[in-house]
């Protein structure tokens, strides 16, 4: 009887609980999607930013919106913001619960990913527009276009006229970059000074997404990547082939000869600005602090060629429609709208990123031909290599970051590496390689 | 309700309740049951059966794939990971230091400010303080202690030590965490042997000083054997406590440097929601849920071995 008793009760607070997680869920949905069709025929299009709290970019989106809403009068649409931490997180609850709003922005790398998993839905009728975006801007999977971001960043070194002069090293170019024994030499001298605890900062005091954003490149820079972008199926070859064991080698060599620090400061640009570094190397955002400490004694380099050119990553935030939307024609027209060049160039220009296409840099005075930032401009141009394009590259960034944390720590490269191989090719292939 | 349930919830030893209540008291009794049983089944009842079947599916938090089984596949890649038994051995290694060194120092805390002296509760606060910081915090706070260049490497350099990179060295990377853990959970044990301490009769401390018995003796024959119950409920919280250690790694270390500091629950998470395999994610928090559940069932036989003998 007792037992009868507490199956009873058991079986009530389940339905309890059901029904306050339910009640939530409808509640939740109503009121932040905001879709629907209003009174006097307005269609109303809900869309989600990740820009709660960075005011410049969010009031550069809102007047887009604005502008746009402004112009006709079947479709409106309503801006809601996240903070960046936890967007990610709201938008798979959000599909998850098939309450996705229908205008969204997403981090380029994991535009694959949600197009796999049914989130996103091709851009259609943008082809021509978007082929005067930087490539990198442009989100694809295959071979079909699902969203378009208004700036990219760039990932350069800086470092100081006065300081390489003193020490008899050349100054690189974009068309003469470092080689990799001139770097090595460079940061020899700069060790052999003894001006400098660590004379390069490489950033590695930063977490998560930026390992394999910063250092990615290095190891496509020796001929390695961290999949074989023929076929997306396997690693093999490429993350554990002599390149990438060369890569690795060298990689740790940095830290093993106190050039760079294993685990850096957590703001890099701080300590260059503060004189603790000579070689700094972090994304194009850190120009502007660095420019208002040294001004024109500020010099702006490429990342050394390591073997195969310089590399650098591409792919910052951009926009895509989601496949749930009941109004993907109204979702389609504001994406056309937006990718307009003046919008481009104001979100660019708001944000101090790179403005996506070449007339929008006409129009931002530091990314003009010969403007200050240009040189950002022409390093995503010639050296943006985006992540791999494969649903699969949340897991391969994370299996990069631990694999690379591993090597500068001393972990054995060929092996590291190799486990890095055999666990990529393991989750590409129980998702049936994502096809 | 039938009248022989009653019985069960309200003893028979005790009139009182039957004769003037009637049945109200088992209405009550369940009704103030309500909202814990509720929540205990949709947080916790619920997600272990998810969980036992998750394991066995190569579920994925993102996936237009509908969850298939997958028999023991998850199981035969975590026990062919290096990392996992690298994870396993901190997880053990862990506990194995924190519970005698933690419980120890907190029954010597205890005694310390369970003298009667002026200024005692300014220590209780200050030893307790660190219990009412968050985790986050705390960490954080450590993080910038142990830099190369921080707090604790510069003390060091004053007697002529050169400290190493706490959390960047995987030799000191563990010990290091251990140390932050101890300091920051050892106030709450502290109180907890505080008032097992408060419970023992100060009649005995006398009758065993008139027998002539000295401080440790003391300790040994009244102090220690009154507190025998309140040493199981520490053994118990502090085990469980540290096996599933996971915010400071999260915060400090993220597992590394070569995996020096990652642990069973800090592995399940990562794999959970950064690499997004919920199956495989399940299947580690299976096996650690055997564990804890071997750990506490080895406990609970000894501490009832105890109890039966006295």
């Amino acid at each position: 009887m007792t037992t009868g008793i507490i199956r009873k009760v058991a079986a009530a607070g389940v339905v309890a609980a059901l029904s306050v997680s339910l009640g939530a869920c409808t509640k939740g949905g109503s009121s932040t999607t905001n879709q629907g069709t209003s009174a006097n025929g307005t269609t109303e299009l809900a869309m989600w930013t990740h820009n709660a709290g960075n005011e410049e970019e969010l009031g550069a989106i809102t007047a887009v919106v604005d502008d746009f809403n402004a112009s006709q009068t079947k479709y409106k649409v309503n801006i809601q913001a996240f903070p960046q931490d936890s967007y990610n997180q709201s938008v798979v609850a959000a599909a998850a619960s098939k309450k996705l709003p229908c205008i969204l922005d997403t981090d380029g790398p994991n535009v694959p990913n949600w197009a796999w998993a049914g989130y996103l839905a091709p851009l259609e009728g943008l082809d021509e527009t978007l082929g005067k975006f930087l490539p990198s801007t442009v989100g694809q999977y295959k071979d079909k276009n699902y969203s378009y971001g208004y700036y990219d960043v760039a990932l350069a070194m800086f470092s100081r006229k006065s300081v390489l002069e003193k020490h008899d090293i050349r100054i690189p170019t974009v068309d003469q970059p470092w080689t990799q024994a001139e770097f090595d030499g460079a940061l020899k001298k700069l060790k052999d000074s003894g001006e400098y605890a660590y004379p390069a900062d490489l950033s590695t005091g930063f977490t998560g997404e930026w390992w394999p954003y910063a250092y990615s490149p290095m190891l496509q820079s020796f001929g390695g990547d961290l999949i074989d972008r023929t076929d997306f199926k396997s690693a093999d070859g490429v993350l554990n082939g002599p390149e990438a064991v060369a890569w690795a080698t060298w990689f740790r060599s940095l830290v093993a000869n106190e050039w760079v620090a294993a685990k850096g400061g957590a703001d890099s640009t701080k300590d260059f600005v503060n004189g603790k570094s000579a070689i700094l190397y972090n994304g194009s955002w850190s120009a502007k602090d660095a420019r208002e400490a040294f001004g024109d004694d500020l010099v702006v380099l490429p990342p050394p060629d390591l073997g195969h050119g310089p590399k650098i990553g591409g792919g910052s935030w951009q926009w895509a429609v989601s496949s749930s939307c009941s109004a993907p024609e109204g979702a389609m027209e504001y994406m056309k709208f937006a990718a307009q060049d003046k919008y481009v160039a104001s979100v660019a220009e708001a944000t101090r990123n790179i403005p996506a296409t070449d007339a929008a840099a006409d129009q931002v005075e530091a990314f003009k031909p010969g403007g200050e930032n240009d040189i950002f401009r022409q390093f995503a141009k010639e050296f943006a290599v985006v992540r791999p394009e494969t649903p699969g590259y949340p897991f391969i960034a994370t299996e990069f970051t631990k694999t690379a944390q591993d090597i500068i720590n001393g972990a054995d490269p060929q092996q590291a590496l190799d486990q890095a191989v055999l666990n990529i090719d393991a989750n590409q292939q129980s998702n049936n390689y994502f096809e | 309700m039938p009248p022989a349930v009653t019985p069960d919830l309200a003893p028979a030893g005790n009139p009182r309740s039957r004769t003037t209540l009637g049945h109200q008291p088992v209405t009550v009794a369940w009704l103030m049951l309500v909202p814990a049983i509720v929540l205990m089944v949709t947080f916790l009842i619920i997600p272990i059966i998810l969980t036992f079947g998750l394991a066995f599916t190569n579920a994925r938090l993102i996936s237009p794939e509908p969850a298939r089984f997958i028999g023991l596949d998850n199981f035969t890649r975590l026990f062919s990971s290096p990392t996992f038994w690298r994870s396993l051995q901190n997880t053990v290694v862990f506990a194995l230091v924190i519970v005698p060194v933690q419980s120890a120092i907190a029954l010597g805390l205890a005694l310390l400010i369970n003298a009667k002296v002026r200024g005692v509760n300014f220590f209780r606060t200050v030893y307790f303080l660190p219990v009412v910081t968050s985790m986050v915090v705390v960490s954080m706070l450590w993080m910038f202690m142990y830099q190369p260049n921080g707090l604790i490497n510069v003390l060091l350099a004053k007697i002529g030590i050169d400290g190493p990179d706490w959390l960047g060295d995987p030799r000191t990377a563990l010990f290091a965490i251990i140390v932050l853990s101890i300091w920051q959970a050892v106030g709450m044990h502290m109180v907890i042997w505080l008032s097992g301490l408060q419970t023992i009769p100060g009649e005995l401390y006398e009758a065993a000083a008139l027998d002539g018995a000295g401080p440790w003796r003391q300790f040994l024959h009244v102090t220690w054997p009154g507190l025998r119950q309140t040493a199981t409920f520490i053994l118990i919280t502090i085990t469980i406590a540290a096996f599933s250690l996971f915010t400071q790694v999260n915060i400090m270390t993220q597992g590394g440097p070569l995996d020096a500091t990652s642990t069973v629950v800090f592995q399940a998470v990562r794999t959970g929601f950064q690499q997004q395999q919920t199956g495989y994610a399940s299947a580690i928090s299976l096996v650690f849920f055997a564990i804890v559940l071997v750990v506490s069932l080895i406990q609970r036989y000894f501490t009832r071995d105890k109890e039966a003998r006295r």
